[in-house]
């Protein structure tokens, strides 16, 4: 803090064919802070970080780097200015080593043009040890961690002498341990004087780590206030423009019949998990990264097999080994990853929405245009998603509408049972409580929802009921009254004894 | 304003791009030779493409997918002379063409089985069974051609309704057929979805071995029906008919915009795509360029549309 001003953008603007999605935005950087960007999906975060970062251009405006205007040509471009971004989807070779990716193409070699081996392990290894990482630049990247590839992201963007580190939404894929090594990194690279540009919808990140944060409104400045000057309602008022007061619904659940059960399943990472779901109930799942929450989530749908066991909706045993089986015994599912497993990004944001209910708008051999038009609207209304058309391609949406797309898709297909995997990953606080609040609608009209998240106030927030899993197995089950954080975290990580779990 | 415009420009050329290609040549075509724009000549043209315009209709199935086929030259002509050889014992075209669908059916179920159940690249898969089938049909005619001889079944090849071609019919009717299958059924939009992103299409529901099985079938199918038409057409089958057709079909369906890596594309396009190649195989036989020859601009007008077409795509891409 208090450092110079090393990087100071003045009135951009960016317009895509309809959309406006920056609309004369400041924004200036200072030396050896975190500062946090805020603002709802479609607010055009991602947008300025592409073009601070030289991966997209802006229609006008002007951005100075220690006082000299410049203006990047490319991300290549940027990284000579020292302007670094860690992606979402990590873009490293997974055959090759920690320290190979770290210095692709630039990689040390001897004066025969033979690479210099000693040297680049070496240099990458002091990188990662300046970092406090703890895996060796040998090792291959396809076995990391989805934590550890992205340190060495940070790490590579160390090598490139990088002075401004932008991470957009870094924490949507990691587990709340992995958020802790991550944190201390930042800690790391604020010592040595860099500036990171953080974004996330996780508001206690946000006010964990940061120095300062600015808002964003549909694509217009709000304000940059020091972290100590706001709160967490004054930064929510400035995101959505009106108070969000509870973001979590009131509910008002008594227990019902049992509508789904599983028993005794198994699976890679699953051991016998015995569970039921009752009608109109949340039901949470929760655990660490391995715990085994999202594959329990993808066996019930028969999106990876089941080694052994039972499932039954209705009081009825059924054949859920495919996710097609899975829909038709009335079970819904929304992913963790919308990109790979939720969207087909290429297609139209109609297409993906009615991808699950094809058989039903189907009338003799033709597709109905007409139904699947109105079908899709209502739920493009309902859930509010932003769209300048259905036709357009749902890649091109911010990340909080495409997860609503994936959620329509699910909604339109109408299932009892709902499995929801992350369901508010990088989605806005705003959309978060419409989230919830559908959430709520739809076990009011009878719907029960198996929900796996690993953001903690989320799940308590939600779920009348809540499920520990650890290594595989459920280790604790708690009704509404009894939740609390320490308690989920302490049998989730395995710091209670088996006497202790109550047995 | 200038902008907007600019935009909504590079817009409909996008869409017509593969027409915008066609009219350039035909109008080279018509500066080169005087004869090319006679109707008989245009007609000829128009048959002459039918083979490889069903095929390629049948190919951009595959290739929506993100698949390839590189069999369907060696179905066609297996389905070919065993059809003629069906037809030349019994005489009976219903019976011959009959076969020729059976042949082109099976040997899709069979592509189809080892790329979707069994996993295999697309393109080792349909790699084996190119060569397989070319040795089945060597064995089959042990190299000499069957001549076909029934006047029926020639029809379907030479034949003509209300002055057009049979063979013309025949290709319009597939194309609107498979037109309406991509764009207006589920199926259709398994296809695409299954192209542009098979896991999530999985966790859909949708049943995706079933659907890019479906595809090769299509495929296997559309080359019989080629096959019958071919052979109708030239009044035999020769043991190295459909050698290399699947290089022309897969020009015609990238020619017609649809991406190799599976997703995006239309099929009428495509039928364009097969024009394009068509007129250039017919221009240079009007100018009595060697035979040999022909290939090599083949090829090189295959390059350079597919570069132009990617350097409209980033002007469009830039655009934005
Ligand atoms: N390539 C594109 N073409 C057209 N519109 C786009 C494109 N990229 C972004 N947009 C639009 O620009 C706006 C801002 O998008 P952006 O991705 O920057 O939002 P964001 O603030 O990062 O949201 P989120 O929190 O959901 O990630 C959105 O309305 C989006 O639909
Ligand atoms: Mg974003």
């Amino acid at each position: 803090m208090g450092g110079r001003l090393v990087l100071k953008l003045e009135s951009i603007v960016k317009t895509f064919p309809g959309v406006k999605a920056l609309d004369g935005v400041h924004l200036e950087i200072f030396e050896g802070e975190v500062h946090a960007l805020c603002g709802e999906n479609g607010a055009g975060k991602s947008t300025l970080m592409k073009i601070i970062a030289g991966a997209q251009p802006y229609t006008s405006g002007a951005m100075y780097l220690v006082g000299k205007e410049v203006v990047f040509h490319s991300a290549k471009d940027a990284e000579k200015h020292g302007i670094a971004m860690i992606y979402q989807e990590f873009n490293m070779v997974p055959e090759l080593s920690v320290a190979e990716n770290m210095y692709l193409g630039r990689l040390p070699v001897s004066p025969f043009g033979k690479v210099d081996w000693n040297k680049l392990y070496r240099e990458a290894q002091e990188n990662l040890d300046h970092l406090g990482l703890k895996f060796s630049a040998k090792t291959k990247v396809k076995n990391l961690s989805v934590a550890e590839a992205q340190m060495t992201e940070i790490a590579k963007c160390l090598t490139i002498g990088a002075k401004i580190i932008i991470m957009d939404e870094p924490t949507a894929a990691l587990a709340e341990e992995e958020i802790q090594i991550l944190f201390r990194t930042i800690e790391e690279l604020k010592k040595k004087g860099i500036a990171i540009v953080y974004i996330s919808h996780r508001m206690d990140e946000i006010f964990q780590i940061s120095d300062r944060l600015t808002v964003f409104r549909d694509g217009k400045f709000v304000a940059s206030k020091l972290i100590g000057e706001t709160d967490y309602d004054d930064v929510v008022s400035m995101m959505v423009g009106r108070n969000v007061s509870n973001l979590y619904p009131v509910r008002d659940y008594k227990t019902q019949e049992v509508v789904f059960e599983a028993r005794k399943v198994n699976s890679r990472g699953v051991h016998d998990v015995s569970l039921k779901l009752h009608k109109g109930e949340i039901l949470g799942i929760t655990g660490l990264l391995g715990a085994g929450t999202i594959e329990l989530s993808k066996l019930i749908y028969g999106a990876i097999p089941m080694d052994s066991g039972e499932i039954y909706v209705h009081g009825e045993k059924k054949d859920c080994s495919s996710p097609r089986k899975a829909l038709e015994a009335g079970i819904g599912f929304v992913s963790d990853d919308r990109k790979q497993e939720g969207l087909v990004l290429l297609r139209s944001i109609k297409e993906n929405i009615s991808m699950s209910s094809l058989k039903k708008l189907t009338k003799g051999f033709r597709l109905d245009n007409k139904l699947e038009a109105d079908r899709v609207q209502e739920q493009v209304k309902a859930l509010n998603i932003k769209v300048s058309s259905a036709q357009q391609p749902a890649g091109k949406l911010s990340g909080g509408n495409q997860q609503k797309v994936v959620f329509a898709k699910v909604l339109l297909a109408d299932s009892d049972i709902l499995i929801l995997d992350e369901p508010t990953r990088g989605v806005d606080v705003g959309a978060k409580a419409e989230i919830y609040t559908i959430m709520n609608k739809l076990t009011e009209a009878g719907k029960s929802i198996l929900v796996i998240s690993t953001d903690l106030p989320e799940l308590i927030g939600v779920s009348d009921r809540v499920i520990v899993m650890r290594e595989g197995r459920t280790v604790l089950e708690i009704s509404k009254q009894e939740m609390n954080q320490e308690k989920i975290l302490a049998h989730a990580s395995g710091g209670v004894s088996e006497n202790e779990t109550g047995n | 304003m200038k902008q907007e415009t600019k935009k909504r420009l590079i817009n409909q050329i996008n869409i017509y791009r593969s027409v915008l290609i066609l009219l350039v040549i035909c109008i080279f075509a018509a500066f080169l030779s005087e004869s090319f724009l006679s109707v008989s000549n245009l007609f000829n043209v128009f048959k002459q493409v039918t083979v490889a315009g069903i095929i390629g209709c049948g190919m951009t199935f595959v290739i929506l997918t993100g698949g390839i086929d590189l069999s369907v030259g060696s179905i066609l002509g297996f389905a070919g002379v065993v059809a003629s050889g069906v037809l030349a014992s019994t005489g009976n075209t219903f019976l011959a063409v009959l076969t020729a669908v059976a042949i082109g059916i099976t040997c899709g179920i069979v592509n189809g089985f080892f790329i979707s159940q069994c996993g295999i690249p697309p393109f080792i898969a349909t790699l084996g069974m190119m060569t397989l089938l070319r040795g089945c049909v060597l064995v089959y005619t042990k190299g000499s051609p069957i001549p076909v001889k029934v006047d029926s079944y020639k029809f379907i090849g030479k034949g003509t309704v209300l002055g057009v071609p049979v063979p013309v019919i025949i290709l319009i009717a597939l194309f609107l057929l498979a037109h309406y299958i991509l764009t207006q059924t589920s199926f259709g939009r398994s296809i695409y979805a299954f192209g542009g992103n098979r896991e999530a299409a999985r966790l859909s529901g949708i049943s995706v071995k079933k659907t890019e099985w479906m595809a090769y079938i299509i495929n296997g199918f559309l080359s019989g029906i080629a096959a019958v038409v071919l052979t109708a057409r030239l009044g035999s089958a020769q043991s190295t008919s459909g050698q290399g057709i699947e290089m022309d079909a897969i020009a015609a369906v990238i020619l017609g915009g649809t991406s190799l890596s599976g997703g995006t594309g239309f099929v009428l396009p495509t039928v364009v795509g097969a024009m394009i190649m068509g007129i250039i195989d017919n221009i240079l036989t009007l100018m009595n360029v060697n035979p040999h020859a022909t290939n090599i601009v083949k090829g090189a007008v295959v390059l350079i549309a597919v570069l132009v077409d990617k350097k409209v795509k980033d002007l469009s891409a830039k655009a934005e």
